[in-house]
């Protein structure tokens, strides 16, 4: 392994690759990526694909909109098929009070640019076909939301960044940071020690653990949500269908197959992620409540995943008080994968040239000394 | 067929996993994620056997130690999603 770089970033999952490219895509070249097992290990190779833009918090619109139009390009821009699909979200409202919180979300969207917008129950078919409208009281809709394969985004990422000379070294645990006059200096790895320039921690549902090792607390913790595939069977829909009544998530991959998933409010924090018969049941059942003619199909897989979750629901980004080098990029909340490519910007901005910008200080980890003001719009 | 197919649910040839191999996807979970082997239908009944064979000649590992670092994945086969439909119950 090198014994030095500018900068190491600590996990390879979609944070880390998309950090990896953008940096090398402005000549910041000298870059390690450290993975403790292989790229998508982690939640990223384990999460649903989506890409929603309707959020409550400006914050995060406005991430997930930056998101978005890096998306729509990405596939030629890494010259990789990363299988995106601009099919929109539906969000489904199944009372009253949730379609009104989804308008005032729609208003304040609309404010921000977004063209997302509210539906009337029978509209919905006509996007989502076999849906059963006398299951919901309303939705919403983004028809520039959408999906794509975590895979191939993260694999696009980092051949680009490979071939712009960045270096991955996979199979490798950091165990220990050295902090020296308010830097972290090096990183200590099951392979030998790293002197590093800029350290990253985006180890997901691990962050807690990377930042300990520099005597730094975050407020994360890791939480389980389980997912499913079903067959492939022939195109229904391009649309990715939430609800925040149940938390249920579901959309038809490239291939064909629903993969979806459902929060489940009886999770307890922790590393657990064993797949469980209760999740078979709750997550089938909705779905089947919701579109009755995919009661025929067959359940191919289940896995799990860690949500790495933080007191307000929204990321923590940039750099640690008293730590101008060591930069959190981690405590997604199980949104990690749909604003990954904006936050890669913002925090390749901070790492060029010290510039750090409104939504960075606003996601600071300083912020939970103050009061909070959360993220409503957590599905799954 | 000079390049036989070796995931016939995703279509996957010899040469493609080969390939895979040389350029560094020297696990099975690796190899799965990057050319979708036995993430079809037949969730690996086919496949895997032979993908883990060519990964322990190709890579000089034993063919126990290249099997074992697979995840299991339930239902392990297709599973009619109607079996678990109703009741209530925590399972």
């Amino acid at each position: 392994m090198r014994a030095s770089a500018d900068v190491v970033i600590i996990g390879a999952g979609v944070t880390g690759a998309a950090l990896a490219y953008t940096l090398a895509k402005r000549g910041i070249r000298d870059v390690l990526v450290l993975e403790r097992r292989f790229p998508c290990a982690g939640a990223t190779g384990r999460c649903g694909g989506g890409i929603r833009q309707q959020f409550t918090s400006e914050s995060n619109i406005r991430l997930a909109m930056g998101s978005v139009r890096i998306y729509e390009g990405l596939s030629e821009e890494l010259d990789y098929d990363i299988e995106y699909v601009q099919g929109g979200y539906l969000m489904l409202a199944e009372t009253e009070q949730e379609l009104e919180l989804q308008r005032k979300a729609v208003a304040l969207q609309n404010e921000l640019g977004l063209p997302s917008r509210a539906l009337s129950p029978e509209e919905v078919p006509e996007i989502v076909p076999l849906f059963d409208t006398s299951t919901i009281a309303g939705a919403t809709f983004c028809p520039t939301d959408g999906h794509a394969n975590p895979f191939r985004v993260v694999e696009g990422y980092l051949r680009a960044a490979k071939g712009l000379g960045v270096k991955l070294q996979k199979f490798t645990e950091v165990t220990d940071l050295t902090v020296r006059g308010g830097r972290v200096t090096e990183v200590v790895t099951s392979r030998g020690k790293v002197a590093a320039g800029v350290v990253v921690n985006a180890a997901g549902a691990w962050s807690k653990r990377i930042a300990a090792m520099a005597g730094v607390e975050l407020p994360n913790q890791p939480v389980r949500h389980e997912i499913l595939a079903t067959e492939p069977v022939q195109p229904i829909t391009d649309v990715m269908v939430v609800s925040l009544h149940t938390g249920i998530y579901f959309s038809q991959t490239v291939q064909g197959q629903i993969v979806g998933g459902i929060g489940d409010p009886a999770e307890r924090p922790g590393y657990n992620i064993r797949s469980s018969f209760r999740f078979l049941r709750r997550f089938l059942s909705e779905l089947v409540r919701h579109i009755p003619a995919l009661g025929q199909l067959a359940v191919l897989r289940q896995w799990a995943g860690l949500y790495d979750v933080t007191p307000d629901a929204q990321p923590i980004l940039g750099p640690t008080p008293g730590l101008e080098n060591f930069i959190q990029a981690n405590g997604y909340s199980g949104h990690g994968f749909m604003i990954a490519p904006k936050v890669a910007e913002l925090l390749a901005d901070y790492i060029e040239r010290g510039e750090v910008s409104e939504d960075l200080r606003r996601l600071s980890l300083s912020r939970f000394e103050g009061e909070l003001k959360g993220e409503a719009f957590v599905v799954g | 067929m000079d390049d036989p197919i070796v995931c016939r649910c995703e279509e996957v040839t010899l040469s493609q996993v080969i390939q895979a191999v040389e350029e560094g996807y020297d696990t099975l979970e690796e190899l799965k994620r990057h050319l979708r082997v036995g993430m079809g239908p037949c969730q690996g009944r086919t496949c895997l056997p032979l993908v883990a064979r060519i990964l322990a000649e190709k890579t000089g590992r034993p063919l126990s130690e290249v099997m074992g670092e697979i995840s299991v994945r339930p239902p392990l086969a297709p599973a009619p999603v109607e079996l678990f439909l109703g009741g209530e119950g925590e399972g």
